[in-house]
């Protein structure tokens, strides 16, 4: 693995993105470090998509800028271009070329395109490379995909919803390639997913996007760390600052509250761990509290 | 070679759960000096898990004392120590069956057993701070 450069893979400052007179994205700010592989999360018309494209370079911010890897990810540039890999939702391919005919090209519009790397990739996964691309099942269109992306050599790899509509195994083998590629190049992804489960173990930030604003930003392990999930009596609860999610039953209420370890609780209340994805869900369900 | 596991239902991130894994291996024996803990790349193809946490939990482990990097070798075991001297090991490990047989006889499952346990352990820690 390449030893993380201190500058940012991904710094977006006061970006919004705004479509006729709707926000899809606004005042998102946000800093990724290189090396790190970041879990974009929130509901459909959060806004996930439309920071990707922006990133990409694919639109153009209506206010703030993005940049990585410290240029403007707008600039049109054939460097900045090259530093980004992009698989977008489905992973769209020529469904009638083959694909040796997918990676030919792929050469020819990259300049620093790998083809080799691509084929020994798929060699190893055991995807022919004359069948036409249509003709390859939907976890074996996905690895090509993937296999296109990294084979430009991208610093910064984006994936929309790489996992969605894969089944179980093929979902399997995707992230494990891209964890290989991550070891092995160093590579900074950043994906997008609706499937919390098995986040955990794949990524190590995450962002928490909701109607086009950023709820959370940072280490997973620190955004756990920051959160505790308690249980007791229900009069007590009233008074319980930062409270994220409450539910109530009886004269019993359980609480996701936002306070770290130092934080002294009182004895009534018993504390619970808490799971990457309840705290995501009790942020989504939860919409009135901001950060 | 040493194989990870991985349980997403635990609660106890990634990373630690490798570093727990070498060191209760170390203490069950099936890790000795001079082992080689596979490479971060084997783990991550074996567990699809971020290279990134593997490293992590490689760091801690040196730190530790427990395995040392060989720059281009690998990872090995380093730590020759026993967390717990033999004679406490044992002595423990008796009152606890005592204990376990007694649970099972008046009806307790794991489940409830882990609980009490955990129970207990945080009392008992409680009593250490106050």
């Amino acid at each position: 693995m390449t030893a993380p450069s201190p500058e940012p893979a991904l710094e977006a400052d006061g970006l919004g993105m705004r479509f006729g007179r709707s926000w899809a994205l606004r005042d998102c700010s946000v800093s990724l470090p290189a090396g790190a592989v970041v879990a974009l999360v929130g509901p459909n018309g959060a806004g996930k998509t439309t920071l990707m494209h922006l990133v990409c370079g694919l639109l153009r911010p209506s206010e703030g800028r993005v940049r990585v890897f410290g240029e403007d990810a707008d600039s049109g540039s054939s460097e900045a271009l090259a530093r980004v890999g992009f698989v977008a939702q489905e992973h769209p391919l020529y469904r009638g070329m083959t694909v040796a005919e997918l990676l030919r090209m792929g050469r020819a519009l990259n300049p620093r395109f790998d083809r080799g790397l691509a084929e020994l990739r798929l060699d190893g996964l055991g995807i022919p490379l004359n069948r036409r691309a249509g003709a390859l099942s939907g976890g074996q269109q996905a690895q090509v995909s993937l296999a296109l992306a990294l084979a430009k050599r991208p610093m910064l790899l984006v994936l929309d919803e790489p996992l969605a509509n894969l089944d179980p195994v093929a979902r399997r083998d995707f992230t494990r390639t891209l964890m290989s590629a991550v070891a092995e190049d160093g590579v900074t992804v950043l994906l997008s997913s609706h499937v919390i489960a098995d986040l955990e173990a794949v990524c190590d930030r995450l962002v928490l996007l909701d109607h086009g604003a950023v709820r959370l930003d940072g280490a997973i392990e620190d955004v756990l760390a920051a959160h505790r999930m308690i249980s007791g009596p229900r009069e007590a609860a009233a008074d319980m600052p930062g409270v994220v999610r409450a539910v109530h039953s009886g004269r019993h209420s359980d609480l996701l509250v936002r306070a770290g370890a130092e934080a002294e609780l009182h004895p009534v209340w018993q504390e619970h761990h808490v799971g990457l994805e309840e705290l995501i869900l009790a942020y989504l369900e939860n919409p009135v509290v901001t950060r | 070679m040493f194989r990870f596991r991985l349980d997403g239902r635990s609660g106890v991130p990634p990373y630690l759960q490798l570093v727990q894994q070498v060191r209760q291996a170390l203490l069950l024996g099936y890790l000795r000096n001079g082992d080689q803990l596979p490479t971060v790349k084997e783990v991550v193809g074996g567990l699809t898990i971020n290279p990134n946490t593997v490293v992590k939990a490689y760091r801690q482990l040196e730190n530790e004392g427990i395995v040392a990097a060989k720059p281009g070798q690998g990872t090995f075991v380093t730590a020759e120590v026993e967390a717990v001297a033999p004679g406490d090991h044992a002595r423990l490990r008796r009152s606890l069956e005592r204990w376990v047989r007694d649970a099972r006889g008046a009806g307790l499952d794991e489940e409830t057993v882990t609980a009490l346990i955990t129970a207990v352990w945080n009392d008992v820690r409680a009593e250490g701070v106050a």
